[in-house]
Parts: structure tokens; sequence; C-alpha cells
């Protein structure tokens, strides 16, 4: 008797990717440079997040051709984005053999209320949190793997470093208080209880949770992973780099030595010019992408 | 007490650590080629094989890892890992380390949706285990001094070859330590 789409199997997935970075790609090329590279898996999508921002309009779920493509190119695993709350975008994700799905606020939101009810799918979701409210809220929809939102498509990591540190202040907070204040911690987060006392008992989260939005540079993959993420995802930064081969191999390298300085500095020499960057200021509060998501 | 590494370059290596100091040995995490001479037995976590044989060849691992298996020292590969140990790689012109005489198939059971649990019987370990599958591998055939320890569905997942061993899914993403007592049993008798 075997069982498909258990937690185990489904967490279990991401405790394989941890210590990796996982990149977007818009097409086989590039998922191959990424495969070549030494990404644990890639993100198939329509366009990068910087150029969804630039293109405005509604951002939806990459044309399946796309995803078809990346899939028959690449052996590592193939993850793709559906929008918030669209079902339909997620069983076709799901219908079409698609190793993750990340619920994603770089996409336009299809529902402004909730979060797809992940428990449901055979196929595991990794969803965004800037604080440990929204990671246990995600958690109890069933996620199998999170990651911190930043602020994606910008290049600049400060968004990415508040909410890693965020959400890992709150776990520390939690592990360490007495257990006749985690349900008022649960009321004020918004998140639930049994969630909470689960994360409580471990000592950390019951999932993987990884780094993204902003990062640029391999010192910045590498920071991410010092603050305590367990992997990195880099949209924009390595195919809106001007060489994104040794972007994405540098990047791997910084991510697995993160804390071996003269590596790093190895691996940044001369790669290359990174993303132009945005000052987090500068976006319009309705384009932020962090704050998609409930 | 023997100290039992795990290459440490990407993949489950916490739960490799934990699984090992449940089962009585000192565990390590081994980033570097020189840290594998600190070690008894070593263990090749689950992961993503092609980012770990980058990662092995950039770090100069290669040859290292050959050589620790030479001189008589234990080697587990889970999943991935059994992957980079086995010497024939269905649909690949070239293997990885190439130290035990297996065939494997990569993804064998499917993508992530086909991903599974199931409890099987490994032969000198017991029977029930709870074994987790992910975008696992299977051994199509092995040589005749490899000895099968466990099957499913008529597809071989599990497998020992003198001191070297490998399992298709992960013993250590569940609380049954009894593989990981199994293989550190082994390390205790080839350190005589």
């Amino acid at each position: 008797m075997s069982k498909v789409g258990t937690d185990r199997v489904k967490r279990g997935m991401a405790e394989m990717q941890k210590g990796g970075v996982i990149m977007d790609v818009v097409n086989a090329e590039q998922a191959k440079i990424a495969e070549e590279a030494g990404a644990v898996a890639v993100m198939a999508l329509e366009r990068v997040p910087s150029d969804i921002r630039a293109a405005g309009g509604v951002a939806r779920m990459a044309d399946p051709t796309i995803v078809e493509e990346v899939m028959n190119a690449v052996s590592i695993p193939v993850m793709a984005k559906a929008r918030i709350g669209h079902i339909v975008e997620a069983r076709v994700l799901e219908s079409m053999g698609v190793d993750y799905i990340d619920e994603s606020e770089v996409l336009t939101p299809a529902d402004e209320v909730y979060h797809l009810n992940k428990k449901e799918y055979t196929v595991p979701f990794v969803c965004g949190c800037r604080n440990l409210g929204e990671a246990a809220r995600r958690i109890g929809e069933g996620s199998s793997m999170l990651r911190t939102k930043g602020e994606p498509g910008t290049g600049n990591i400060v968004e990415a470093v508040r909410h890693i540190r965020e959400v890992n202040a709150q776990v520390r907070k939690l592990v360490n208080m007495s257990e006749d204040e985690v349900m008022t911690y649960a009321k004020d987060l918004g998140a639930p209880y049994e969630v909470l006392l689960d994360i409580k008992d471990r000592g950390r989260l019951p999932v993987v949770n990884f780094a993204a939005g902003g990062v640029a540079t391999p010192a910045d993959a590498a920071l991410m992973m010092q603050l305590g993420a367990d992997g990195v995802f880099v949209g924009s930064g390595i195919f809106k780099s001007d060489n994104p081969a040794n972007f994405a191999r540098s990047i791997v390298e910084a991510t697995t030595h993160y804390e071996d300085y003269d590596l790093i500095a190895k691996v940044s020499k001369g790669i290359g010019t990174a993303m132009k960057g945005l000052e987090i200021s500068t976006i319009a509060p309705e384009e932020r992408m962090q704050d998609r998501g409930w | 007490m023997v100290r039992i590494g795990v290459l440490g370059l990407q993949g489950a290596i916490r739960e490799h650590i934990h699984a090992i100091e449940a089962s009585g040995a000192e565990g390590m995490v081994i980033k570097r080629k020189e840290q594998l001479e600190e070690v008894d037995g070593l263990i090749l976590p689950g992961g993503e094989s092609t980012t770990m044989r980058r990662l092995i060849d950039k770090y100069d691992f290669f040859d290292a890892l050959i050589s620790f298996g030479k001189q008589g020292k234990p080697i587990f590969g889970t999943c991935a890992g059994l992957i980079l140990l086995a010497n024939n790689i269905h649909g690949q012109e070239q293997a990885h380390l190439s130290l035990m005489d297996i065939t494997v198939e990569r993804n064998a059971f499917g993508r992530q949706r086909e991903s599974f649990e199931a409890s099987l019987s490994v032969e000198g370990v017991g029977e029930d285990f709870e074994a987790v599958f992910i975008r696992a591998p299977y051994i199509v055939e092995v040589g005749p001094e490899t000895e099968i320890l466990a099957s499913y569905q008529g597809k071989i997942v599990a497998a020992r070859q003198g001191h070297y061993m490998c399992s298709a899914f992960h013993p250590e993403l569940t609380e049954d330590y009894r593989l990981t007592a199994y293989f550190t049993d082994m390390v205790k008798e080839y350190q005589k």
C-alpha cells in the first residue's frame, strides 16, 4: 500500500532542496543554464518579476507551453506560479505534473480574501511570508514550504532581510515563551494556535523556509543564509544580470559556502554587473508585491 | 563511539545528523574534503544529484570520496546519494563515483506528484519499515557481488555491496532509525 501526497512526501521534497538555489527561468535555454550552474530547481514563468513590474497590468500563470518546455529541458524539479486563490491555475499546473506550485504574490491575486486550501492537492505548495503570522496561516492551509517575500524584482535585499529577521525573531520568541502565553500570541499574530504549538515543540518551523525577493549578488545570497534561510530563490537577479551563467554559478557557490568569505570574494570577482536595483521608497504602495496575501 | 560524516554540500543534511545521533554515533557535517579524515563512515544525503555532482567537482571531492571508499570505509547513499554511488546510470553516458555495481534509473517512479510513502521489508533490518520516496530512483539491476536489501513492486530500492549501501528512499525523514542504526553497525564492524 502506498500513499501519495502525504505531508512527509510534500515537505520532504522541500527538505531535499535545502542549501540550494532555485532560479526563475522563462524558457528552456535559461532552464539549462540554471541546471548547469547547479540550481536545485527552476521556477518556470512567463516573465521574471522585474519585467512583470515594468509591464504592469495583470500578471497570470505562465502559458503551459513555457512550463512544458522547461519540464522537458531539465531533470531537476520544476516549479511554477499560480495566482493567490486561483484554484484552476493551481489544478492545471498540478495536472501538468509540475513538481511544486508557488502560490505567489508576484502574480496579481485572483482572490483578495482567501488563499488556496493547499491540503487538498497532491502537489506541494510554497508560499510567501513576511512574519510568523503569515507563515503560520500558510502552514495551516497546507503549504509544505515557505519563502520570505522580500520585494520581488527590485534587486534590493532590504525587504528580504527585514522579513527573514522578523520571521526568525518571532519563532525564537515563541519557542522561548511559556505555553500560557501562546494563545494570546496566536490571537495577536492571527496565527492558528495548533501550528504555533507545533513550532514551539519543534523549536523551529515545521517546513523549510527559503529567502526570496531582492537577491542580486553572491553576497546577498550568503547574507540570507547567514540570517537563517534554508536556501535562496533568485528571480530577476540572474537573467537580468549581464552574465547569467556566471552569476548563477557564483550565487550557487556563495549559498553553499555562505560563511567562507575568501571564497565569496573569489566567486564575486569579475562576474559582471548585477541587475539594476530599485529603491523601495520609489515604488508606489499599490505596486508593492509583498503587501499581497492575507 | 564511531563518527559518521554527512556530505554537507546540499540536501537533507540536518535530518541525517539527527538520525546518526539517534543511532548512538557521532554525526559530523563534511563541507571540505580534508574533514573526511576525521570520520569512520559517510552518508551521501538526498538532494539534487546534478547539483551535488557539480559541487563535488567544484570542491575537488571526487577523488577524495573514491579514496575514502577504497580505504574500506563504509558509505551509505540515500536517493541522490544512491545515484552518486552507482556505476551505471540509465540513459547517461557517465556515472559519478562508480563505487557500487548497480544500474539505476533516475526519477524512476515519476515526478513529485507520484512521490509516495510505503511500508517495506528490509533484509537484516526488519519489517514495516516506513519508506519515503521523493522523485526517487530505483535500481534496475545489481552485479553479482551486490545483495538486494529491499524491493517495492518488483523494483530494487535498497542494496548492499560489502561496505557500500544505498537506498532509493529517505530513512532520515522518519523517526524509524533502524536503517541508519544498521549502517552504524556496519561502520563499527569495518572499523575493527
